[in-house]
Protein backbone atom coordinates (compact mmCIF):
# COMPACT_ATOMS: atom_id res chain seq x y z
CA UNK A 1 0.00 0.00 0.00
CA UNK A 2 1.27 3.40 -0.99
CA UNK A 3 0.97 5.83 1.92
CA UNK A 4 -0.44 9.15 0.84
CA UNK A 5 1.42 12.17 2.15
CA UNK A 6 -1.87 14.03 2.55
CA UNK A 7 -3.59 11.16 4.30
CA UNK A 8 -4.08 12.22 7.91
CA UNK A 9 -4.95 8.68 8.88
CA UNK A 10 -1.49 7.48 7.85
CA UNK A 11 -0.39 4.97 10.48
CA UNK A 12 1.89 6.52 13.04
CA UNK A 13 5.13 4.55 13.44
CA UNK A 14 6.93 6.60 16.06
CA UNK A 15 5.20 8.65 18.77
CA UNK A 16 7.35 10.72 21.06
CA UNK A 17 5.90 12.99 23.76
CA UNK A 18 7.71 15.12 26.36
CA UNK A 19 10.74 12.88 26.00
CA UNK A 20 13.90 13.76 27.90
CA UNK A 21 17.21 12.06 28.58
CA UNK A 22 19.71 13.22 31.17
CA UNK A 23 23.13 11.62 31.54
CA UNK A 24 24.56 11.75 35.04
CA UNK A 25 28.24 12.55 34.78
CA UNK A 26 30.96 13.48 37.24
CA UNK A 27 30.53 17.14 36.27
CA UNK A 28 26.79 17.06 36.99
CA UNK A 29 23.84 16.16 34.79
CA UNK A 30 24.03 16.58 31.00
CA UNK A 31 20.66 17.23 29.35
CA UNK A 32 21.13 15.32 26.10
CA UNK A 33 17.45 15.54 25.16
CA UNK A 34 14.76 17.74 26.58
CA UNK A 35 11.04 18.03 25.92
CA UNK A 36 10.99 16.26 22.54
CA UNK A 37 7.57 15.95 20.82
CA UNK A 38 7.54 14.18 17.48
CA UNK A 39 5.31 11.88 15.42
CA UNK A 40 6.60 10.00 12.42
CA UNK A 41 4.09 8.36 10.08
CA UNK A 42 4.47 5.26 7.95
CA UNK A 43 6.35 5.82 4.70
CA UNK A 44 7.91 9.11 5.78
CA UNK A 45 11.56 10.01 5.32
CA UNK A 46 12.50 12.14 8.30
CA UNK A 47 15.93 13.68 8.83
CA UNK A 48 17.36 14.86 12.13
CA UNK A 49 19.83 17.68 11.56
CA UNK A 50 21.81 19.75 13.99
CA UNK A 51 25.29 20.60 15.22
CA UNK A 52 27.25 18.03 17.20
CA UNK A 53 26.00 17.69 20.75
CA UNK A 54 22.38 18.46 19.81
CA UNK A 55 21.27 14.92 20.62
CA UNK A 56 20.28 13.79 17.11
CA UNK A 57 22.15 10.50 17.38
CA UNK A 58 20.95 10.05 20.97
CA UNK A 59 17.34 10.50 19.84
CA UNK A 60 17.84 7.84 17.16
CA UNK A 61 19.41 5.52 19.73
CA UNK A 62 16.43 6.05 22.04
CA UNK A 63 14.09 4.99 19.22
CA UNK A 64 16.31 1.92 18.73
CA UNK A 65 16.33 1.09 22.48
CA UNK A 66 20.11 1.47 22.56
CA UNK A 67 19.61 4.32 25.05
CA UNK A 68 16.88 4.61 27.71
CA UNK A 69 15.02 7.93 28.14
CA UNK A 70 14.75 9.41 31.64
CA UNK A 71 11.39 11.08 31.08
CA UNK A 72 8.38 11.28 28.76
CA UNK A 73 6.89 8.60 26.56
CA UNK A 74 7.90 6.98 23.31
CA UNK A 75 6.29 4.23 21.28
CA UNK A 76 7.57 2.45 18.19
CA UNK A 77 4.92 0.57 16.17
CA UNK A 78 2.61 1.05 19.17
CA UNK A 79 5.05 -0.76 21.47
CA UNK A 80 7.79 0.36 23.80
CA UNK A 81 11.18 0.66 22.04
CA UNK A 82 12.34 -2.38 24.00
CA UNK A 83 9.46 -4.53 22.76
CA UNK A 84 9.99 -3.16 19.26
CA UNK A 85 13.65 -4.14 19.38
CA UNK A 86 12.79 -7.65 20.57
CA UNK A 87 10.23 -7.83 17.75
CA UNK A 88 13.01 -6.81 15.33
CA UNK A 89 10.98 -3.85 14.15
CA UNK A 90 13.83 -1.85 12.68
CA UNK A 91 17.08 -2.07 10.75
CA UNK A 92 19.88 0.16 12.00
CA UNK A 93 22.70 1.56 9.86
CA UNK A 94 25.64 2.90 11.85
CA UNK A 95 28.14 5.65 11.04
CA UNK A 96 30.69 2.96 10.19
CA UNK A 97 29.77 -0.11 8.16
CA UNK A 98 30.77 -2.39 11.09
CA UNK A 99 31.05 -5.42 8.81
CA UNK A 100 32.66 -8.42 10.47
CA UNK A 101 36.09 -8.91 8.90
CA UNK A 102 35.92 -12.71 9.15
CA UNK A 103 32.75 -12.88 7.10
CA UNK A 104 32.40 -12.42 3.35
CA UNK A 105 29.98 -9.75 2.15
CA UNK A 106 27.24 -12.34 1.58
CA UNK A 107 27.85 -13.84 5.04
CA UNK A 108 27.75 -10.37 6.59
CA UNK A 109 24.38 -9.68 5.00
CA UNK A 110 23.16 -13.07 6.17
CA UNK A 111 24.18 -12.34 9.79
CA UNK A 112 20.81 -10.99 11.00
CA UNK A 113 19.04 -13.77 9.09
CA UNK A 114 21.15 -16.41 10.86
CA UNK A 115 20.39 -14.82 14.21
CA UNK A 116 16.68 -14.66 13.44
CA UNK A 117 16.65 -18.29 12.39
CA UNK A 118 15.76 -18.12 8.70
CA UNK A 119 16.30 -21.29 6.68
CA UNK A 120 19.39 -21.65 4.47
CA UNK A 121 17.40 -21.26 1.25
CA UNK A 122 15.58 -18.23 2.61
CA UNK A 123 18.93 -16.69 3.63
CA UNK A 124 20.46 -17.26 0.20
CA UNK A 125 17.41 -15.80 -1.53
CA UNK A 126 17.27 -12.69 0.66
CA UNK A 127 21.02 -12.09 0.43
CA UNK A 128 20.81 -12.28 -3.37
CA UNK A 129 17.83 -9.93 -3.51
CA UNK A 130 19.33 -7.31 -1.19
CA UNK A 131 22.78 -7.37 -2.77
CA UNK A 132 21.06 -6.65 -6.06
CA UNK A 133 19.08 -3.84 -4.42
CA UNK A 134 22.25 -2.02 -3.36
CA UNK A 135 24.06 -2.87 -6.60
CA UNK A 136 26.61 -5.19 -5.05
CA UNK A 137 25.90 -8.37 -7.00
CA UNK A 138 29.14 -10.11 -7.90
CA UNK A 139 30.84 -9.20 -4.61
CA UNK A 140 29.28 -12.03 -2.55
CA UNK A 141 32.55 -13.82 -1.81
CA UNK A 142 34.72 -10.76 -1.22
CA UNK A 143 35.86 -9.83 2.27
CA UNK A 144 35.05 -6.34 3.64
CA UNK A 145 38.62 -5.05 3.33
CA UNK A 146 38.50 -5.78 -0.39
CA UNK A 147 35.70 -3.21 -0.84
CA UNK A 148 35.78 0.60 -0.90
CA UNK A 149 34.22 2.58 1.96
CA UNK A 150 31.12 3.37 -0.12
CA UNK A 151 30.62 -0.27 -1.07
CA UNK A 152 31.06 -1.34 2.56
CA UNK A 153 28.38 1.11 3.63
CA UNK A 154 26.08 -0.20 0.87
CA UNK A 155 26.68 -3.73 2.17
CA UNK A 156 25.71 -2.54 5.65
CA UNK A 157 22.48 -1.08 4.23
CA UNK A 158 21.75 -4.40 2.52
CA UNK A 159 22.36 -6.09 5.87
CA UNK A 160 19.88 -3.77 7.61
CA UNK A 161 17.30 -4.43 4.87
CA UNK A 162 17.88 -8.19 4.68
CA UNK A 163 15.24 -9.10 7.27
CA UNK A 164 12.81 -6.64 5.70
CA UNK A 165 12.03 -4.29 8.62
CA UNK A 166 9.42 -1.60 7.96
CA UNK A 167 11.53 0.97 9.74
CA UNK A 168 15.06 1.96 8.79
CA UNK A 169 17.14 3.98 11.29
CA UNK A 170 20.26 5.54 9.77
CA UNK A 171 22.90 7.33 11.84
CA UNK A 172 25.04 9.53 9.54
CA UNK A 173 25.61 6.54 7.27
CA UNK A 174 27.45 8.55 4.62
CA UNK A 175 29.27 10.93 6.97
CA UNK A 176 32.67 9.34 6.41
CA UNK A 177 32.41 9.20 2.61
CA UNK A 178 33.58 11.74 0.05
CA UNK A 179 31.14 14.13 -1.65
CA UNK A 180 30.85 12.25 -4.96
CA UNK A 181 30.23 8.84 -3.40
CA UNK A 182 27.82 10.50 -1.01
CA UNK A 183 25.77 12.07 -3.84
CA UNK A 184 25.62 8.74 -5.59
CA UNK A 185 24.51 6.88 -2.47
CA UNK A 186 21.93 9.59 -1.66
CA UNK A 187 20.37 9.06 -5.07
CA UNK A 188 20.43 5.28 -4.65
CA UNK A 189 18.91 5.57 -1.19
CA UNK A 190 16.00 7.64 -2.53
CA UNK A 191 15.32 5.04 -5.24
CA UNK A 192 15.51 2.30 -2.68
CA UNK A 193 13.08 4.13 -0.42
CA UNK A 194 10.65 4.60 -3.32
CA UNK A 195 10.95 0.91 -4.21
CA UNK A 196 10.53 -0.50 -0.70
CA UNK A 197 8.09 1.93 0.93
CA UNK A 198 9.89 1.93 4.22
CA UNK A 199 9.81 4.54 6.95
CA UNK A 200 13.27 6.08 7.24
CA UNK A 201 14.72 8.12 10.09
CA UNK A 202 18.00 9.63 8.99
CA UNK A 203 20.58 11.51 11.07
CA UNK A 204 22.88 13.90 9.25
CA UNK A 205 24.77 17.14 9.67
CA UNK A 206 24.66 17.99 5.97
CA UNK A 207 21.97 20.46 4.91
CA UNK A 208 21.88 19.44 1.21
CA UNK A 209 21.67 15.78 2.20
CA UNK A 210 18.76 16.42 4.58
CA UNK A 211 16.84 18.55 2.07
CA UNK A 212 17.49 16.21 -0.84
CA UNK A 213 16.38 13.07 0.97
CA UNK A 214 13.63 14.00 3.38
CA UNK A 215 9.90 14.52 3.41
CA UNK A 216 10.34 16.26 6.75
CA UNK A 217 13.38 17.82 8.39
CA UNK A 218 13.71 18.07 12.16
CA UNK A 219 16.19 20.77 13.20
CA UNK A 220 17.70 20.18 16.64
CA UNK A 221 19.80 22.50 18.76
CA UNK A 222 22.12 21.82 21.67
CA UNK A 223 22.34 22.52 25.41
CA UNK A 224 19.85 21.12 26.15
CA UNK A 225 19.22 19.00 23.04
CA UNK A 226 15.78 20.02 21.78
CA UNK A 227 13.72 20.41 18.61
CA UNK A 228 14.03 23.93 17.18
CA UNK A 229 12.01 23.56 14.00
CA UNK A 230 10.19 20.91 11.96
CA UNK A 231 10.13 21.68 8.24
CA UNK A 232 7.78 19.98 5.76
CA UNK A 233 9.68 19.51 2.54
CA UNK A 234 7.47 20.47 -0.44
CA UNK A 235 9.76 18.88 -3.05
CA UNK A 236 8.15 16.04 -5.05
CA UNK A 237 8.98 12.51 -3.86
CA UNK A 238 10.44 11.66 -7.22
CA UNK A 239 13.56 13.83 -7.38
CA UNK A 240 16.97 13.71 -9.04
CA UNK A 241 20.22 15.35 -8.01
CA UNK A 242 19.44 18.30 -10.35
CA UNK A 243 16.69 19.42 -8.01
CA UNK A 244 19.40 20.83 -5.77
CA UNK A 245 19.83 23.71 -8.23
CA UNK A 246 16.13 24.74 -8.07
CA UNK A 247 14.83 27.78 -6.18
CA UNK A 248 12.48 25.59 -4.16
CA UNK A 249 15.32 23.40 -2.91
CA UNK A 250 17.40 26.43 -1.98
CA UNK A 251 14.43 27.93 -0.13
CA UNK A 252 14.09 24.83 2.07
CA UNK A 253 17.86 24.66 2.56
CA UNK A 254 17.83 28.32 3.58
CA UNK A 255 15.17 27.70 6.20
CA UNK A 256 17.16 24.78 7.61
CA UNK A 257 20.28 26.92 7.74
CA UNK A 258 18.41 29.74 9.47
CA UNK A 259 17.11 27.25 12.01
CA UNK A 260 20.55 25.88 12.67
CA UNK A 261 22.00 29.36 13.05
CA UNK A 262 19.25 30.61 15.38
CA UNK A 263 19.25 27.48 17.50
CA UNK A 264 22.97 27.51 17.89
CA UNK A 265 23.89 30.12 20.47
CA UNK A 266 27.44 31.04 19.60
CA UNK A 267 28.96 32.77 22.56
CA UNK A 268 31.93 34.04 20.62
CA UNK B 1 66.43 12.15 -10.32
CA UNK B 2 69.87 10.70 -10.94
CA UNK B 3 70.51 10.80 -7.23
CA UNK B 4 67.39 8.74 -6.61
CA UNK B 5 68.76 6.23 -9.09
CA UNK B 6 71.96 5.76 -7.14
CA UNK B 7 69.99 5.07 -3.97
CA UNK B 8 68.22 2.21 -5.65
CA UNK B 9 71.33 0.35 -6.77
CA UNK B 10 71.88 -2.63 -4.51
CA UNK B 11 74.56 -2.21 -1.89
CA UNK B 12 77.88 -3.91 -2.59
CA UNK B 13 78.31 -4.93 1.03
CA UNK B 14 78.81 -8.69 1.32
CA UNK B 15 76.42 -8.76 4.28
CA UNK B 16 73.56 -7.04 2.43
CA UNK B 17 72.31 -10.22 0.81
CA UNK B 18 72.87 -12.29 3.95
CA UNK B 19 70.85 -10.01 6.22
CA UNK B 20 67.89 -9.49 3.86
CA UNK B 21 66.19 -12.88 4.27
CA UNK B 22 64.99 -14.68 7.40
CA UNK B 23 67.71 -17.32 7.37
CA UNK B 24 70.61 -14.85 7.29
CA UNK B 25 69.98 -13.07 10.61
CA UNK B 26 69.17 -16.36 12.34
CA UNK B 27 72.44 -17.92 11.19
CA UNK B 28 74.40 -14.87 12.33
CA UNK B 29 72.80 -14.96 15.79
CA UNK B 30 73.34 -18.72 16.17
CA UNK B 31 77.00 -18.36 15.10
CA UNK B 32 77.49 -15.60 17.68
CA UNK B 33 75.90 -17.69 20.43
CA UNK B 34 78.13 -20.69 19.58
CA UNK B 35 81.25 -18.52 19.55
CA UNK B 36 80.39 -17.02 22.96
CA UNK B 37 79.55 -20.50 24.25
CA UNK B 38 82.98 -21.88 23.21
CA UNK B 39 84.74 -18.92 24.81
CA UNK B 40 82.79 -19.37 28.04
CA UNK B 41 83.47 -23.14 28.03
CA UNK B 42 87.21 -22.56 27.77
CA UNK B 43 87.21 -19.92 30.53
CA UNK B 44 84.96 -21.85 32.92
CA UNK B 45 86.72 -25.18 32.49
CA UNK B 46 90.27 -23.80 32.75
CA UNK B 47 90.59 -23.82 36.60
CA UNK B 48 89.75 -27.53 36.81
CA UNK B 49 92.07 -28.29 33.88
CA UNK B 50 94.92 -26.44 35.63
CA UNK B 51 94.29 -28.63 38.72
CA UNK B 52 94.66 -31.72 36.56
CA UNK B 53 97.90 -30.39 35.02
CA UNK B 54 99.26 -29.60 38.49
CA UNK B 55 98.50 -33.08 39.76
CA UNK B 56 100.03 -34.62 36.63
CA UNK B 57 103.13 -32.45 37.02
CA UNK B 58 102.66 -30.78 33.66
CA UNK B 59 103.86 -27.19 33.77
CA UNK B 60 102.81 -24.46 31.40
CA UNK B 61 101.10 -26.56 28.73
CA UNK B 62 100.82 -24.84 25.34
CA UNK B 63 97.62 -22.79 24.88
CA UNK B 64 96.35 -25.01 22.06
CA UNK B 65 96.53 -28.06 24.33
CA UNK B 66 94.80 -26.20 27.17
CA UNK B 67 91.94 -25.18 24.88
CA UNK B 68 91.60 -28.69 23.42
CA UNK B 69 91.60 -30.24 26.90
CA UNK B 70 89.04 -27.82 28.35
CA UNK B 71 86.67 -28.68 25.51
CA UNK B 72 86.88 -32.44 26.01
CA UNK B 73 86.46 -32.95 29.77
CA UNK B 74 84.05 -35.79 30.70
CA UNK B 75 82.27 -33.68 33.34
CA UNK B 76 82.96 -30.05 32.46
CA UNK B 77 81.49 -27.07 34.29
CA UNK B 78 80.16 -25.95 30.92
CA UNK B 79 80.23 -28.55 28.15
CA UNK B 80 81.26 -27.40 24.69
CA UNK B 81 78.57 -27.26 22.01
CA UNK B 82 80.05 -30.17 20.07
CA UNK B 83 80.02 -32.34 23.24
CA UNK B 84 76.31 -31.61 23.71
CA UNK B 85 75.62 -32.22 20.01
CA UNK B 86 77.47 -35.55 20.18
CA UNK B 87 75.51 -36.59 23.30
CA UNK B 88 72.20 -35.62 21.66
CA UNK B 89 73.12 -37.58 18.54
CA UNK B 90 74.08 -40.64 20.59
CA UNK B 91 70.91 -40.56 22.68
CA UNK B 92 68.50 -39.91 19.84
CA UNK B 93 69.61 -41.28 16.49
CA UNK B 94 71.78 -44.09 17.81
CA UNK B 95 69.37 -45.40 20.46
CA UNK B 96 66.14 -47.27 19.89
CA UNK B 97 63.12 -45.16 20.85
CA UNK B 98 62.02 -47.62 23.53
CA UNK B 99 65.40 -47.49 25.31
CA UNK B 100 65.44 -45.81 28.73
CA UNK B 101 68.53 -43.93 27.57
CA UNK B 102 66.87 -42.49 24.48
CA UNK B 103 66.10 -38.77 24.64
CA UNK B 104 63.31 -39.35 22.14
CA UNK B 105 61.63 -41.66 24.65
CA UNK B 106 62.04 -39.13 27.47
CA UNK B 107 60.84 -36.29 25.26
CA UNK B 108 57.79 -38.36 24.39
CA UNK B 109 56.95 -38.85 28.07
CA UNK B 110 57.28 -35.11 28.78
CA UNK B 111 55.47 -34.16 25.59
CA UNK B 112 52.42 -36.29 26.38
CA UNK B 113 51.89 -34.66 29.79
CA UNK B 114 52.68 -31.24 28.28
CA UNK B 115 49.98 -31.68 25.65
CA UNK B 116 47.39 -33.14 28.03
CA UNK B 117 48.00 -30.29 30.49
CA UNK B 118 47.95 -27.71 27.71
CA UNK B 119 44.65 -28.95 26.30
CA UNK B 120 43.01 -28.93 29.74
CA UNK B 121 44.60 -25.54 30.51
CA UNK B 122 43.41 -23.97 27.26
CA UNK B 123 39.89 -25.32 27.79
CA UNK B 124 39.87 -24.08 31.38
CA UNK B 125 41.29 -20.70 30.30
CA UNK B 126 38.61 -20.19 27.64
CA UNK B 127 35.84 -21.27 30.03
CA UNK B 128 37.06 -18.92 32.77
CA UNK B 129 37.37 -16.04 30.29
CA UNK B 130 33.81 -16.58 29.04
CA UNK B 131 32.60 -16.54 32.65
CA UNK B 132 34.58 -13.42 33.54
CA UNK B 133 33.41 -11.50 30.45
CA UNK B 134 29.74 -12.34 30.97
CA UNK B 135 29.40 -11.97 34.72
CA UNK B 136 30.40 -8.95 36.75
CA UNK B 137 30.37 -11.11 39.85
CA UNK B 138 32.85 -13.56 38.35
CA UNK B 139 34.95 -10.67 37.02
CA UNK B 140 35.23 -9.16 40.49
CA UNK B 141 35.55 -12.40 42.45
CA UNK B 142 37.56 -14.66 40.17
CA UNK B 143 40.09 -12.36 38.50
CA UNK B 144 42.12 -11.55 41.66
CA UNK B 145 42.43 -15.27 42.43
CA UNK B 146 43.46 -16.09 38.88
CA UNK B 147 46.20 -13.47 39.06
CA UNK B 148 47.39 -14.39 42.55
CA UNK B 149 47.53 -18.07 41.56
CA UNK B 150 50.48 -17.18 39.37
CA UNK B 151 52.43 -15.48 42.14
CA UNK B 152 52.92 -18.81 43.94
CA UNK B 153 56.26 -20.31 42.86
CA UNK B 154 55.49 -23.40 40.83
CA UNK B 155 58.40 -25.27 42.45
CA UNK B 156 56.70 -24.84 45.83
CA UNK B 157 53.27 -26.01 44.77
CA UNK B 158 54.22 -28.76 42.31
CA UNK B 159 55.21 -31.41 44.91
CA UNK B 160 52.01 -30.75 46.85
CA UNK B 161 49.81 -31.16 43.79
CA UNK B 162 51.53 -34.48 43.05
CA UNK B 163 51.32 -35.68 46.67
CA UNK B 164 47.66 -34.67 47.09
CA UNK B 165 46.61 -36.23 43.80
CA UNK B 166 48.53 -39.40 44.62
CA UNK B 167 46.77 -39.57 47.99
CA UNK B 168 43.37 -39.62 46.32
CA UNK B 169 44.51 -42.28 43.91
CA UNK B 170 45.29 -40.18 40.82
CA UNK B 171 48.67 -41.24 39.49
CA UNK B 172 50.50 -41.41 36.20
CA UNK B 173 50.16 -38.73 33.55
CA UNK B 174 47.45 -36.61 35.12
CA UNK B 175 49.26 -35.14 38.18
CA UNK B 176 52.10 -33.91 35.95
CA UNK B 177 49.61 -32.60 33.43
CA UNK B 178 47.87 -30.70 36.24
CA UNK B 179 51.02 -28.65 36.79
CA UNK B 180 51.12 -27.86 33.07
CA UNK B 181 47.48 -26.88 33.31
CA UNK B 182 48.23 -24.66 36.31
CA UNK B 183 50.80 -22.73 34.29
CA UNK B 184 49.03 -22.64 30.92
CA UNK B 185 45.48 -21.65 31.85
CA UNK B 186 46.64 -18.23 33.01
CA UNK B 187 47.90 -16.70 29.75
CA UNK B 188 44.89 -18.17 27.94
CA UNK B 189 42.45 -16.68 30.48
CA UNK B 190 44.03 -13.24 30.37
CA UNK B 191 44.35 -13.27 26.56
CA UNK B 192 40.80 -14.50 26.02
CA UNK B 193 39.28 -11.97 28.45
CA UNK B 194 40.93 -9.27 26.36
CA UNK B 195 39.93 -11.02 23.12
CA UNK B 196 36.28 -11.52 24.08
CA UNK B 197 36.13 -7.83 24.98
CA UNK B 198 37.79 -6.84 21.70
CA UNK B 199 34.58 -6.16 19.67
CA UNK B 200 33.90 -2.46 19.26
CA UNK B 201 30.81 -0.88 20.83
CA UNK B 202 29.29 -0.47 17.37
CA UNK B 203 29.61 -4.21 16.64
CA UNK B 204 27.96 -5.07 19.98
CA UNK B 205 25.21 -2.49 19.35
CA UNK B 206 24.61 -4.13 15.97
CA UNK B 207 23.98 -7.49 17.66
CA UNK B 208 21.66 -5.74 20.09
CA UNK B 209 19.56 -4.28 17.26
CA UNK B 210 19.00 -7.86 16.06
CA UNK B 211 18.01 -8.70 19.67
CA UNK B 212 20.57 -11.47 19.47
CA UNK B 213 20.93 -13.77 22.48
CA UNK B 214 24.07 -13.73 24.65
CA UNK B 215 25.06 -17.11 23.23
CA UNK B 216 24.63 -15.88 19.65
CA UNK B 217 26.72 -12.78 20.37
CA UNK B 218 29.40 -14.97 21.93
CA UNK B 219 29.44 -17.41 19.06
CA UNK B 220 29.08 -15.03 16.12
CA UNK B 221 30.97 -11.99 17.39
CA UNK B 222 33.04 -12.41 20.55
CA UNK B 223 34.74 -15.72 19.76
CA UNK B 224 35.73 -14.85 16.18
CA UNK B 225 37.08 -11.47 17.38
CA UNK B 226 39.10 -13.27 20.05
CA UNK B 227 40.87 -15.70 17.69
CA UNK B 228 44.09 -13.67 17.22
CA UNK B 229 44.28 -13.21 21.02
CA UNK B 230 43.68 -16.93 21.58
CA UNK B 231 46.59 -17.95 19.38
CA UNK B 232 48.95 -15.40 20.90
CA UNK B 233 48.16 -16.63 24.41
CA UNK B 234 48.30 -20.28 23.34
CA UNK B 235 51.90 -19.74 22.22
CA UNK B 236 52.79 -18.50 25.71
CA UNK B 237 50.67 -21.25 27.28
CA UNK B 238 52.27 -24.16 25.45
CA UNK B 239 55.78 -23.06 26.40
CA UNK B 240 54.64 -22.70 30.02
CA UNK B 241 53.07 -26.17 29.79
CA UNK B 242 56.39 -27.69 28.85
CA UNK B 243 58.09 -25.97 31.78
CA UNK B 244 55.29 -27.26 34.01
CA UNK B 245 55.72 -30.85 32.81
CA UNK B 246 59.49 -30.74 33.39
CA UNK B 247 59.06 -29.16 36.82
CA UNK B 248 56.43 -31.77 37.63
CA UNK B 249 58.96 -34.52 36.95
CA UNK B 250 61.55 -33.10 39.34
CA UNK B 251 60.01 -33.58 42.82
CA UNK B 252 58.45 -36.95 42.12
CA UNK B 253 61.66 -38.76 41.43
CA UNK B 254 60.16 -39.61 38.09
CA UNK B 255 62.07 -42.23 36.17
CA UNK B 256 61.13 -40.98 32.74
CA UNK B 257 60.88 -37.60 31.06
CA UNK B 258 63.22 -34.71 30.37
CA UNK B 259 62.87 -33.57 34.00
CA UNK B 260 64.01 -37.02 35.17
CA UNK B 261 67.03 -36.76 32.85
CA UNK B 262 67.89 -33.35 34.32
CA UNK B 263 67.57 -34.75 37.85
CA UNK B 264 69.65 -37.88 37.11
CA UNK B 265 72.26 -35.72 35.39
CA UNK B 266 72.62 -33.48 38.40
CA UNK B 267 72.83 -36.45 40.80
CA UNK B 268 75.80 -37.87 38.94
CA UNK B 269 77.39 -34.60 37.82
CA UNK B 270 76.65 -35.48 34.19
CA UNK B 271 76.66 -31.92 32.90
CA UNK B 272 76.69 -33.03 29.27
CA UNK B 273 73.50 -35.01 29.90
CA UNK B 274 71.86 -32.01 31.62
CA UNK B 275 72.69 -29.68 28.76
CA UNK B 276 71.48 -32.18 26.16
CA UNK B 277 68.15 -32.46 27.96
CA UNK B 278 67.94 -28.67 28.19
CA UNK B 279 68.65 -28.21 24.50
CA UNK B 280 66.12 -30.88 23.54
CA UNK B 281 63.52 -29.20 25.80
CA UNK B 282 64.22 -25.87 24.10
CA UNK B 283 63.90 -27.41 20.64
CA UNK B 284 60.65 -29.09 21.72
CA UNK B 285 59.25 -25.77 22.98
CA UNK B 286 60.26 -24.01 19.77
CA UNK B 287 58.58 -26.78 17.78
CA UNK B 288 55.34 -26.53 19.78
CA UNK B 289 55.23 -22.73 19.49
CA UNK B 290 55.82 -22.80 15.74
CA UNK B 291 53.18 -25.51 15.34
CA UNK B 292 50.66 -23.15 16.97
CA UNK B 293 51.96 -20.31 14.80
CA UNK B 294 51.31 -22.45 11.73
CA UNK B 295 47.79 -23.34 12.92
CA UNK B 296 47.17 -19.64 13.54
CA UNK B 297 48.17 -18.78 9.98
CA UNK B 298 45.92 -21.46 8.48
CA UNK B 299 42.92 -20.65 10.70
CA UNK B 300 43.12 -16.85 10.24
CA UNK B 301 43.61 -17.35 6.50
CA UNK B 302 40.49 -19.49 6.29
CA UNK B 303 38.58 -16.95 8.38
CA UNK B 304 39.63 -14.25 5.92
CA UNK B 305 41.33 -12.29 8.68
CA UNK B 306 44.85 -12.62 7.30
CA UNK B 307 45.57 -10.43 4.29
Amino acid sequence: MQPQPADNAARSVIDIAKLSLTFETGDGPVHALSDIDLNIGAGEFVSFIGPSGCGKTTLLRVIADLEAPTGGTISVNGMSPHEARLARAYGYVFQAAALYPWRTIAENIALPLEIMGHSREEQAERVRRNMELVDLDGFERKYPWQLSGGMQQRASIARALSFDPDLLLMDEPFGALDEIVRDHLNEQLLKLWAKTDKTVVFVTHSIPEAVFLSTRIVVLCPRPGRIYDIIDNPLPRDRGLDIRETAEFLKVAHRVREGLRAGHSYDD
Amino acid sequence: MTEAGTFQTPSRSPFAGLMSGTAGPVIVVVAAIIAIWYLAAVLLNTPFQRDIYQRGGIENPPLAQLVADTLSQPRPVLPAPHQVAEEIWKTTAEKSITSKRSLVYHSGVTLSSTLLGFIIGTGLGIALAIGVVHSRVLDKSLMPWIISSQTIPILAIAPMIIVVLNAIGITGLLPKAMISTYLSFFPVTVGMVKGLRAPEAIQLDLMKTYSSSTAQTLWKLRLPSAMPYLFASMKVGVAASLVGAIVGELPTGAVAGLGARLLAGSYYGQTVQIWSALIVAAVLAAGLVSLIGLTERVVLQRMGMAR
